[in-house]
């Protein structure tokens, strides 16, 4: 079977998909990608299904090689990205040759990169998802020396491109009311929309803590309520007064007050505010939730559309030439221009 | 709805959105058996129609959660449909649902497996030896399931165990843990850190991915956390062919 091998990745590399949805009454959350837009723009590239696994690249990726002719697409948070020292664009598809050494390195802005490939990661299925949980003990980060398994790729175009609207410095995420939001006052969830919020660098994929410099949100006399379901995007406002996004592998239950749930739709934005960098919450109205999900789901349906082939500006080939002249690399992906 | 007990925030039971994916169904604000016995009825009977555009249903301690699609389903029909079946019968006191299972697990309680025993014995002013005649004799309800993985929160135990949680934290219990605090008990799916008191240990699973079903308790289902020796739990957490901590398991209704 065809697969990549993984010859170094950073401590945040996962196998991750659409997650498990469907047993929160057992107490296992749904999981899956932290960014799932992301999910749909690699299939969209690579003309196949969203559900097919990819790898999640927190914060850096890794060196790979391909041990057969591959078709790759790199989306999400763009990161330093070269196969066999050519670079790379991000939000497009390239063939990647047996032989050949893919070189991911950090993070450039946003917070999580994904690397596709065609035909998927085929990992095992576990409860119905290969996606990593890793507070499930349900697999774990991709160790060095991995041969991930790849599934047949049904073959396609590559050197295709996408245009990717920013979703990866933070800014405006759009809020509705929970649970517990009419515990908090009027001059409270007033603050809360006023607070100039930054990512705390301490998240993980299970919560992204928010940083302040103004006083807490903390309930008055620090009511306690009863543990409730929790599900990914609920804003819990923590002993200390912090407000805490719980993200794709949050628990299923908790018993802090909720202050907001974040529109779902703003998700993919939240995974991929890089750390300090500015967040700020608004309440909407639910028929404004619905009318932003409604064409949330629109823009993921039409992403296939969308795709178009990566032809280069010919103000840029002057400085292609002169970098491949320079560097001596011209194969690799020659066929994306034809 | 006689029996509907009535809060300082008005009477229950009430419907609550959580944004444009969540309705929760609420019997209560704290917990309480018929409030517990209501959301654990009302969320059978959801799970026996299911409902376009509902894609899962949860109970929690007093609640029942519904994941919705809001692009398939009104959320405001929804709510309605869903005040409608809450009006339909008093489910402080509906039966418990159908299919529920009794699981005698067999559990060391003290010993250096379970080292906080005997501080709970005291706190409920009972001598070690009593206190494990009364955990060893209850049958505790899996009240729901959450925080991890399968892991029940089992009630409830007589008054004498509502004990406060600890003021320092455990750093860390095993999976199979038995802690115990206000009048209830949890059973650890993974080793954890906690503030309750680790009086019993078990080589009970509560979740095994890779086996059919992968969570071997449900909401409703009954835990009786039987006394045996040290060697015989000791042995079972070492032996794969163990299936659910070697616990007797029976249908009671």
């Amino acid at each position: 079977m065809t697969a990549l091998i993984v010859h170094r990745a950073g401590p945040g590399v996962t196998v991750q998909d659409l997650g498990r949805p469907g047993h929160l009454a057992q107490g296992l959350s749904r999981g899956g990608a932290m960014d799932r837009l992301a999910l749909y723009e690699g299939a969209a590239l690579l003309a196949q299904a969203p559900d097919l696994a990819a790898l999640e690249m927190v914060g850096i990726g890794g060196e790979f090689e391909a041990d057969a002719p591959l078709r790759i697409a790199l989306t999400g948070a763009p990161m330093k990205a070269t196969l066999d020292g050519a670079p790379l664009i991000w939000n497009a598809s390239h063939h990647m040759p047996a032989g050949s050494r893919l070189s991911i390195g950090g993070v450039i802005e946003g917070a999580v990169g994904y690397l596709h490939v065609g035909g998927g990661f085929d990992t095992d299925v576990r409860l119905g998802a290969r996606a990593a949980q890793l507070n499930a003990g349900l697999g774990g980060p991709v160790e060095e020396g991995t041969h991930l398994p790849v599934g047949t790729d049904r073959q396609g175009a590559t050197g295709m491109v996408l245009d990717v609207a920013d979703r990866f410095s933070g800014g405006r995420l759009r809020i509705l009311p929970s649970v517990q939001t009419g515990f908090f006052d009027e001059h409270t969830r007033a603050r809360l929309e006023a607070t100039a919020f930054q990512r705390d660098p301490r998240s993980n994929r299970m919560a992204l803590r928010l940083a302040m410099d103004v006083e807490g949100f903390a309930l008055e006399g620090g009511l306690t309520v009863v543990s409730e379901v929790i599900v990914p995007g609920d804003i819990q406002i923590t002993g200390d007064g912090v407000p805490v996004i719980l993200m794709a592998e949050c628990q299923t239950m908790g018993g802090y007050p909720r202050i907001a749930t974040v529109l779902p739709a703003d998700l993919p934005r939240a995974a991929q505010t890089p750390p300090g960098a500015p967040l700020n919450l608004v309440f909407i109205t639910p028929d404004e939730g619905l009318a932003a999900e409604r064409a949330d789901q629109a823009a993921r349906d039409a992403l296939r559309s969308r795709v178009r082939p990566l032809v280069r500006d010919p103000r840029d080939i002057p400085d292609l030439l002169s970098y491949h002249l320079a560097d001596g690399a011209i194969s690799g992906h020659e066929e994306e221009h034809q | 709805m006689t029996s509907a007990p009535v809060s300082a925030s008005g009477s229950w039971p009430v419907i609550r959105s959580l944004g444009l994916t969540g309705l929760l169904v609420s019997f209560a604000d704290a917990f309480s058996e018929p409030a517990n016995r209501a959301a654990l009825a009302f969320r059978a009977a959801l799970e026996r129609d299911p409902w376009p555009g509902v894609e899962e249903t949860a109970p929690s301690l007093v609640s029942v959660f519904l994941r919705i699609d809001p692009l398939a389903a009104d959320h405001a029909d929804l709510a309605a449909r869903l005040s409608d079946l809450v009006s339909r019968q008093d489910w402080y006191e509906a039966p418990l649902p159908e299919g529920r299972r009794l699981f005698r697990v067999p559990t060391v309680y003290g010993t250096d497996l379970a080292p906080e025993l005997s501080e709970a014995a005291t706190a409920a002013g009972l001598s070690e030896a009593e206190a494990i005649r009364e955990l060893s004799a209850a049958r505790l309800r899996v009240m729901a399931l959450g925080f991890a993985p399968g892991q029940p929160y089992l009630g409830e135990l007589p008054e004498n165990w509502n004990l406060p949680r600890r003021t320092e934290l455990n750093p860390m219990v095993p999976a199979g843990a038995m802690i115990q605090a206000i009048r209830q008990c949890v059973l650890f799916s993974r080793p954890s850190p906690t503030g309750w008191r680790h009086i019993g240990q078990t080589a009970f699973e509560n979740f095994r991915p890779d086996s059919d079903p992968a969570f071997p308790l449900n909401p409703g289902d009954e835990v009786q956390f039987v006394a045996t020796d040290r060697a015989h739990v000791e042995r079972m957490m070492g032996d794969a062919d163990v299936l659910d901590g070697g616990a007797e398991v029976e249908v009671i209704s």
